[in-house]
């Protein structure tokens, strides 16, 4: 900075960091009690004696998750649909926004219109229910990766990335080597666009992996269940699975599956969002470039 | 020119999963002008007319699900200011790595599941057991259980909200931000003014097309945001205020099967919530930012 810093820009300086302070505590502490939570003695949580740092420590509740089945089967479960979603969702979502991001695509404006129009209007809860009803998918594995096939709003940041990034001359090069529109969006384009296709790749794989409403109302058969599903019993319906409860010991005390579900909770919390929590701040430069492409208007 | 069909090919895949997934639903809306019979199918069911949607109007819990919608709706609107804060915030810090790791903090619980999410709330609620009431016994003064008196409810739910997405909806605006002009700052800088002057005078102004945008997106949004976080929410003793249309819609349609009845009372949703947009969009032309 050239200009020195006057005494109130100062004082500024301090007042701005300490709100950014104040932030900062106020969205990590409850991040930071659930990790300590998930290794303490839940009396000790229960009490609240335990409010920062881990008291008591024990891996109890870590090893009766681990060792449910039903935990395992829905991280399966939703891994599977996560890697399976997200493909379909970039076989749908790249070809598209790339024919929609060139010029010479007539009657692209009537397209266009005919999806955004969906963004702000639809069939609703009910019409799209009987349709997944009618086509036969509830109860199977199309009806967690079908529906939400693409998103119009990825779809937009898509094709202006293509729009800003892939020259009209690159593709008239192509097209007078003799290639065909296909091969080029293959063989030229899509290698250019490794950025867009990772940005796409997280946005749509966190919506998979966090996904519950669907499963909910088009899935029955706890073997197809994801894990978002499992967590809904354990956290918020508060039911301990029949095989939790076995593992307490039949016939023990309402007290004992008391301290077995607050023993659990936190730890199912973790085990749930610490992969993406983890693996985020590595990718958090991806994330923002497509909050950035979106921003840009045409 | 001749290899256009090419083009088309590459739009196939998306056209048809549109035709499917969202133009043949509002085919089927017209179920709440009929009454559907699964035999009979969409197209062959009996007309009603508007039968379903007097039956709604006329409901004893209309006004009930009109006031929780949009006053929920409304109440997280108010909220919109703090993601714009803590964007001019993020963007005065002059500390480069403390801003990256204020920003990775601040994004991050927009990671988490909805489900784990209320499951955290209903946990740290909890009368007996929770941190929040923990603390309010600490300071002498009687547990509340917040998740099962209604009066609570709205307060949770929006605050929770927000704590969840005031980083991530901050990044938006930092983009914006990044965007001002240097130079309008170096000569404000010369001409005396202070910081908090140049974010008033220079900063507000260059993001207010941004907010603008977002606000009309919001508004068409306003009565079905967030559904799925409050039916995990939802209890039988907080009903009276969390039943909001869209989980109405959901529990007597899925769970009781009065299909059409409920598809009428997701249209009237619908419905609203287009006609929001539009006038919210009408207003917005006049400042110069509109989304057509």
């Amino acid at each position: 900075m050239s200009i020195k810093q006057t005494k109130s820009d100062k004082v500024f300086d301090i007042c701005n960091k300490l709100l950014v302070w104040f932030f900062i505590i106020i969205i990590s502490y409850p991040l930071i009690y659930i990790v300590s939570a998930s290794i303490s003695d839940p009396e000790y949580v229960n009490s609240g004696k335990m409010w920062l740092f881990p008291q008591g420590i024990t891996f109890e509740g870590y090893e009766r998750v681990f060792q449910n089945s039903e935990i395992w089967l829905g991280y399966r479960n939703t891994i599977f649909y996560t890697l399976f979603g997200t493909f379909i969702n970039l076989f749908v979502t790249l070809p598209m926004a790339y024919a929609l991001s060139r010029q010479q695509l007539v009657g692209k404006k009537v397209i266009m219109a005919m999806l955004v129009f969906t963004m702000f209007f639809e069939g609703g809860l009910i019409p799209t229910y009987l349709l997944i009803r009618d086509l036969g998918m509830i109860d199977t594995i199309w009806a967690m990766v079908l529906p939400n096939a693409a998103a119009m709003w990825n779809i937009i940041v898509t094709m202006t990335f293509f729009k800003v990034t892939i020259p009209r001359g690159l593709e008239e090069a192509a097209e007078i080597d003799g290639a065909s529109q296909i091969r080029t969006f293959l063989q030229i384009v899509l290698p250019l666009s490794a950025p867009i296709i990772a940005v796409m790749a997280l946005f749509y794989g966190v919506g998979h992996w966090n996904q519950y409403f669907n499963a909910l109302i088009y899935l029955q058969d706890r073997e197809l269940f994801p894990l978002q599903l499992f967590l809904r019993e354990i956290l918020v319906q508060q039911q301990l699975t029949t095989e939790l409860m076995q593992q307490s010991g039949a016939v023990e005390a309402l007290s004992e599956h008391a301290r077995i579900a607050d023993i659990i909770k936190y730890a199912v919390m973790i085990i749930s969002a610490a992969p993406l929590l983890i693996v985020y701040p590595f990718l958090q430069r991806f994330f923002l470039k497509g909050v950035m492409i979106g921003s840009i208007k045409e | 020119m001749k290899l256009n069909w090419q083009l088309y090919l590459l739009l196939a895949p998306g056209i048809i999963y549109f035709l499917v997934f969202k133009y043949y639903p509002m085919y089927g809306v017209q179920i709440a002008f009929k009454d559907f019979r699964a035999i009979d199918g969409i197209f062959g069911s009996a007309w009603v007319g508007f039968d379903h949607f007097i039956r709604f109007f006329d409901s004893y819990y209309f006004w009930d699900l009109i006031k929780n919608t949009l006053g929920i709706n409304l109440y997280g609107l108010a909220l919109f200011p703090i993601s714009i804060i803590v964007a001019l915030a993020l963007n005065e810090l002059r500390d480069s790595k403390f801003k990256k790791t204020a920003q990775t903090i601040t994004y991050a619980p927009h990671f988490i599941s909805i489900v784990v999410f209320s499951g955290m709330i209903i946990a740290f609620l909890d009368p007996a057991t929770g941190i929040i009431n923990n603390f309010i016994q600490l300071l002498g003064f009687e547990p509340i259980n917040f998740m099962t008196e209604p009066g609570w409810f709205k307060s949770i739910f929006v605050w929770s909200n927000e704590w969840q997405n005031l980083g991530w909806g901050a990044i938006i605006y930092l983009a914006a931000l990044a965007g001002v002009d240097p130079q309008l700052h170096e000569a404000a800088k010369i001409d005396g003014a202070t910081r908090l002057q140049r974010i008033w005078y220079i900063n507000i102004p260059s993001i207010l097309p941004t907010i603008i945008i977002l606000l009309i997106l919001n508004m068409g949004n306003m009565m079905s945001i967030g559904f799925e976080k409050i039916l995990l929410l939802q209890n039988e003793l907080n009903l009276e205020s969390s039943q909001v249309i869209q989980t109405y819609v959901y529990e007597s349609g899925l769970l009781h099967g009065q299909y059409s009845y409920s598809t009428a009372v997701g249209l009237f949703n619908s419905v609203i919530n287009f006609l929001i947009l539009i006038f919210f969009n009408r207003l917005a032309r006049r400042t110069g930012t509109s989304l057509w």
